[in-house]
């Protein structure tokens, strides 16, 4: 297992308010974390930080074999350098029909021309149709999209992650919202795509964390406070204090 | 996910429908326009439509032309641009320089040739020269008139100078992420600098006088103006449909679906891996091309092109004009256009009778902006949708597109909701 990942150092102020502070993390490849923590911990900040959402005052974000740093590169770079990421509160394109939704997630080039002169095949339309098979929308495919319920809007947005085929998943709280039969796919889903990819879940649901059966790493107030196996970072004092404790 | 919502098959993959097929609207819309245009033939040869009428039905129809790209770059695309008209009027103003140089060249070369001595081509050019600049108080042929003898260059010019403009001023708008608002006003000054630089006389383009006897084609003074007029709106009926064509093929397909997503929300579409400004900076510069081709399409019709055409008001109207259309559809805007811009014609030329309350007398050609302020507002707020909303009501038009049940599980929407 070698560092895809590494968050070094990094530190972010909100007006004045330190989101993040000093953290470090480093996600290898394959590999399949948890990350809990508390409201406000900076569980989604830490997301927005690796797709250049949010900019780090100081620290380092380094990707890859060649330790490219995510720092200098555009949203739309970091995504096509795969990573991908499925927002805490699902965002699809609701004027638009499930199929489409997971066409344009569809690993294909993606500058103006290419997509101007884009022509379906039938691999495209058949990888489409599996991802929605998996996520229980292919009956729903011609759908628009806003008419999907919340949960469905969390499968759509886990199947357009699928679709995009990328080598680091950042997973914002994917189970809000969802079934308990939902969510044991769910866990069924991450588990089997973290045996070849990179996937990182932010998730408050203990249990659907404990079917992870994976490394935790806890945030408290922008920093690790804890990390290993669930039942070494439930024991941490600390961890019972701010998190579990309330 | 519950299983049982697997039952039901999906439809089967369907390549490389038509663009008529998935669209059907595209059809209808050809097929009206060519009824319309066969019409006003028809009419115009009988003499039942005047020679003024075939050039306002013409005008109009470059207006639905310019009003279609503003869709796609609002309506589709979500940048509301409050400039477009500015590379409608360069358009004008590219063809303008080659009709009156030829022309007056004409002119120029007839009454030269009774002198004793055969004039010099020099002469010749500064006899053009006192003829066309004489208004401004000069007689010097300005670097923007190098190519004006050239019917071909001044054509490439049409596409060249607003698709440059836009393609610079899309640069550094979107590469620096200006947005909503600040990107109209960005565009509104734009066209406000662009006006006041040609009002000024050493612009070389004549100033406030513009350019004039646009709708005499040089060496074709032997046609009347009614078989001139035809022709020009046939030209103007053959180029919608050309950039209805386009356009509709531009917003169907992927391409469609990334700007929609764009308008929708730009930030998520960046983290799927799509630079959004390259997109932006394409629908803008090509419906900014397509605005030039209309303009030069439209002013050999309105017979002068000035400066005032430039004037910021100009592109507020054509926001207008889509926003009464229905935005987000291609033939909306187009009705809106036409639709607009003809009554608006009929109240400011005296056509529409005076309203006389007895203590204040309603005269058209002062309150009709006022009423047209006031459907524009009654449109956004009561009829988002605008005219092109009314096709929806047509019964059994637009079939959802989708089989099986409506709402699989609660919170979902209900089958009477999934018609809309
Ligand atoms: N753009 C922003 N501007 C100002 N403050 C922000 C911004 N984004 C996040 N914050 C603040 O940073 C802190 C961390 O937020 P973040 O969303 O990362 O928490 P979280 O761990 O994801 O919490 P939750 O479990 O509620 O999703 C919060 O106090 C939040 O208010
Ligand atoms: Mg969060």
């Amino acid at each position: 297992m070698t560092a895809l990942l590494e968050v070094s150092g990094v530190s972010v102020t909100f007006d004045g308010f330190r989101a993040i502070n000093n953290l470090s993390i480093q996600i290898g490849e394959p590999e399949l974390r948890a990350v809990i923590g508390p409201n406000g911990a900076g569980k989604t900040t830490f997301m927005d930080i690796v797709t250049g959402k949010t900019r780090p005052d100081e620290g380092r974000v380094l990707w890859g074999e060649r330790s490219v740093s995510l720092l200098r590169m555009s949203e739309s770079q970091i995504a096509r350098a795969g990573i991908g990421r499925k927002f805490q509160k699902p965002t699809v394109f609701e004027d638009q029909t499930v199929r489409e939704n997971l066409a344009m997630a569809l690993r294909n080039p993606r500058g103006p021309l290419a997509v101007l002169f884009h022509r379906k095949t039938p691999e495209g339309a058949a990888r489409i149709e599996s991802i929605a098979e998996e996520i229980g929308l292919l009956p729903a495919l011609p759908r628009k999209a806003g008419e999907l319920s919340h949960g469905q809007k969390q499968w759509l947005e886990i199947g357009m992650l699928l679709a995009q085929d990328p080598r680091l998943l950042l997973v914002d709280e994917p189970a809000a919202g969802m079934t308990p039969a939902e969510r044991e796919h769910t866990t069924e889903l991450l588990k089997r795509i973290a045996r070849s990819r990179a996937v990182v879940v932010v998730e408050h649901d203990m249990e659907f964390v404990r079917r992870l059966d994976c490394k935790v790493t806890v945030l408290h107030e922008g920093s690790v406070l804890a990390e290993g196996t669930l039942d070494h970072v439930t024991r941490n004092q600390q961890v019972i204090d701010v998190y579990l404790g309330r | 996910m519950p299983s049982d919502a697997l039952a039901t098959s999906a439809r089967p993959f369907a390549p490389r429908r038509s663009l008529i097929a998935q669209n059907p609207s595209v059809l209808w819309f050809l097929l009206a326009l060519a009824l319309f245009t066969l019409g006003v033939t028809v009419l115009a040869e009988m003499g039942l439509v005047s020679t003024s009428m075939v050039k306002t039905l013409g005008k109009t129809l470059c207006l639905c032309l310019v009003a279609v790209a503003m869709d796609v770059v609002w309506g589709y695309c979500g940048i509301l641009s409050l400039g477009h008209m500015a590379f409608f009027g360069i358009g004008g103003y590219a063809i303008g320089m080659w009709l009156m140089y030829a022309r007056t060249e004409i002119i120029v070369t007839t009454s030269l040739a009774a002198a004793p001595i055969p004039p010099t081509p020099e002469e010749i050019v500064d006899a053009v020269g006192t003829q066309i600049f004489g208004v401004v108080g000069s007689s010097e042929f300005p670097w923007l008139w190098a190519f004006a003898d050239s019917l071909a260059l001044q054509l490439l010019m049409v596409v060249l100078v607003p698709g440059l403009l836009a393609l610079v001023f899309g640069w550094l708008a979107f590469r620096s992420r200006v947005t909503g608002v600040y990107l109209s006003i960005l565009t509104q000054a734009m066209t406000l600098a662009l006006s006041l630089w040609l009002f000024q006389n050493d612009t070389g383009l004549r100033g406030n006088n513009g350019l004039s006897g646009l709708q005499n084609i040089p060496g074709y003074d032997h046609v009347p103006q009614s078989t001139v007029s035809l022709v020009f709106f046939w030209a103007s009926a053959a180029a919608l449909a050309a950039g209805y064509l386009l356009f509709a093929w531009v917003v169907s397909g992927k391409f469609g679906s990334v700007i929609r997503g764009i308008r929708d929300n730009e930030a998520r579409v960046r983290f799927l891996g799509y630079h959004v400004e390259h997109y932006k900076l394409f629908v803008f510069t090509l419906t900014a091309v397509v605005a030039g081709i209309a303009g030069a399409l439209y002013y050999p019709q309105a017979g002068i092109i000035n400066p005032a055409e430039i004037a910021p008001i100009a592109s507020i109207y054509l926001a207008v004009w889509v926003a009464i259309g229905g935005r987000g559809r291609l033939y909306g805007a187009a009705i809106g256009a036409a639709f607009v811009s003809l009554l608006s014609s009929w109240f400011t030329g005296g056509g529409a009778p005076d309203i006389d309350l007895g203590f204040y007398r309603i005269q058209w050609t002062d309150w009709w902006l006022v009423l047209l302020g006031l459907s524009f507002v009654a449109v956004t707020l009561l009829a988002p949708k605008g005219i092109g909303g009314l096709f929806d009501l047509i019964p059994g038009r637009r079939t959802p597109d989708r089989q099986g049940d409506y709402g699989p599980d609660d919170g979902a929407w209900r089958r009477e909701e999934g018609t809309e």
